[in-house]
């Protein structure tokens, strides 16, 4: 019997380092590790021409458990360390990895403009609706009634949106994944990667820990009932509309990227170091 | 597509299948380890080295030399194989009793897998391969049922922890 083989295509494991993950048993996060690794080896990448930059956070572990390079930087500024990163090196793949704090308090601000700039990058944000790392303090994604020890009764405050915002600041690319769907996740993080632009992941990856009732996530989420659109207008109702639990592309826009080919020909390091020469004083 | 095709395709998924598995215990006990429950993870490793059996004998009976290719559109019904045990089914005060138990569900899952392939309307030979691995199936359900019989059941409040990881006050 005569099956196709696969000789040197790449692997999962490829992309996976020596380092063991340190998340709580059961975190989602092991999830969308497995899920990057997996895109990574569907897109035919190699570890030496993908890089990982994440901020501070459990989520903000993974470049660590891969074999791309990677840079654990500081809270909230993945973005524009990834920014750069890509606007310097346009030949390597860039993901960031974030979670609900890292990227949407502390780093809310860089999202904005992560979104705005359109650099092709694919930022996946692992929201568990609570800072994990630090405890359990609500996040900007907590629900208002969540009730916990350091937020008795809840915040009352309304859940900050991140796909509304994504797509209302200019992200080409917007998605939502869940972490028990591995296998779906990496299809969707795959899709984002191909997708030229800033593409948003947004990853239900339930806190076992701190929000044990998420392990209900896997009964609430459902695949989206409507296929993609580049229509903004359209996208915004579905979203504003949205129960949270919709998974799949839910937008796919057509701008073109921010490159920064010409800004590097107009001015090389030489050029850029003269500007910065101390001036003599006779 | 010819009986050869069919069934060549059918022992691709079943590997598939058993490769999956052998992954996601292997991580589950690497997990384990991480938080100290040795026991439980050399369990789960256990149970890997014998889901890696299965995938290596599926290898040497087709007499693949590699790792075969997945069909062009392959994907399974649910989220994941049928023998492959959710990422999200641990808790690191789980006792060997859990890890069987959730090792007795991927087994009904993949026993079942099959024998819906075996009534269903393949080619013959894959339908009288797929009725032999139910049978192997059915098999490794009634040898975890005995083993969870010598491990001892769980006491009641078994994941409460007079030292949680997340004290919040």
């Amino acid at each position: 019997m005569n099956a196709p083989l696969v000789a040197s295509a790449p692997q999962a494991k490829d992309f996976k380092s020596d380092y063991k993950p340190v998340w709580c048993p059961g975190c989602g996060d092991y999830s969308v590790l497995a899920a990057i690794t997996k895109a990574l080896a569907s897109l035919e990448l190699r570890p030496e021409n993908v890089a990982v930059v994440s901020g501070i956070g459990c989520s903000s572990r993974i470049p660590a458990y891969t074999t791309c390079y990677g840079f654990h930087g500081v809270h909230g500024r993945a973005l524009p360390a990834a920014t750069g990163l890509k606007a310097a090196r346009p030949d390597l793949t860039v993901l960031v990895a974030s979670g609900d704090g890292d990227g949407y308090s502390i780093g809310g601000n860089h999202f904005l403009h992560a979104c705005r700039r359109n650099v092709d990058l694919t930022y996946i944000v692992m929201d568990n609706h609570v800072y994990g790392m630090t405890k359990g303090q609500p996040s900007p994604t907590t629900e208002p009634d969540w009730s916990s020890k350091l937020a008795p009764g809840g915040t009352g405050l309304r859940e900050f949106h991140p796909l509304v915002i994504a797509l209302a600041s200019g992200a080409n690319f917007i998605a939502r994944a869940f972490s028990g769907d591995p296998n779906g996740c990496a299809t969707l993080i795959a899709q984002a990667v191909r997708h030229p632009g800033f593409s948003f992941i947004e990853v239900l990856s339930p806190c076992v820990t701190f929000r044990p009732e998420q392990r209900g996530w896997k009964n609430a989420v459902h695949p989206a009932p409507v296929a993609p659109t580049d229509d903004p207008g359209r996208a915004a109702r579905r979203l504003m509309t949205d129960d949270g639990f919709n998974i799949g592309v839910l937008y796919q826009g057509n701008r073109a990227p921010f490159r920064a080919e010409k800004a590097r020909a107009m001015a090389g390091v030489a050029e850029l170091a003269a500007g910065f020469a101390l001036q003599e004083t006779p | 597509m010819s009986l050869d095709d069919a069934y060549a395709e059918f022992m691709q998924r079943a590997y598939a299948m058993e490769l999956e598995a052998t992954e996601r215990y292997a991580q589950f006990a690497e997990q384990l380890d991480t938080h100290n429950n040795r026991e439980v993870a050399k369990l789960f490793r256990k149970l890997s080295e014998v889901e890696a059996l299965h995938a290596r004998r599926i290898l040497d009976e087709m007499g693949w030399a590699s790792v075969p290719a997945l069909p062009p559109a392959f994907a399974w019904d649910g989220e994941e194989g049928p023998e492959t045990a959710p990422f999200d089914a641990l808790h690191y005060l789980m006792q060997p009793w859990h890890a069987l138990e959730i090792a007795l569900r991927c087994e009904q899952q993949a026993q079942k897998f099959f024998e819906d392939i075996a009534a269903g309307s393949a080619p013959q030979g894959v339908k009288a391969a797929a009725a032999e691995m139910a049978g192997e199936e059915r098999e490794h359900v009634r040898l975890i049922r005995e083993w969870m019989q010598k491990v001892p059941r769980p006491a009641a409040g078994w994941d409460e922890d007079p030292d949680p990881p997340h004290v919040s006050e």
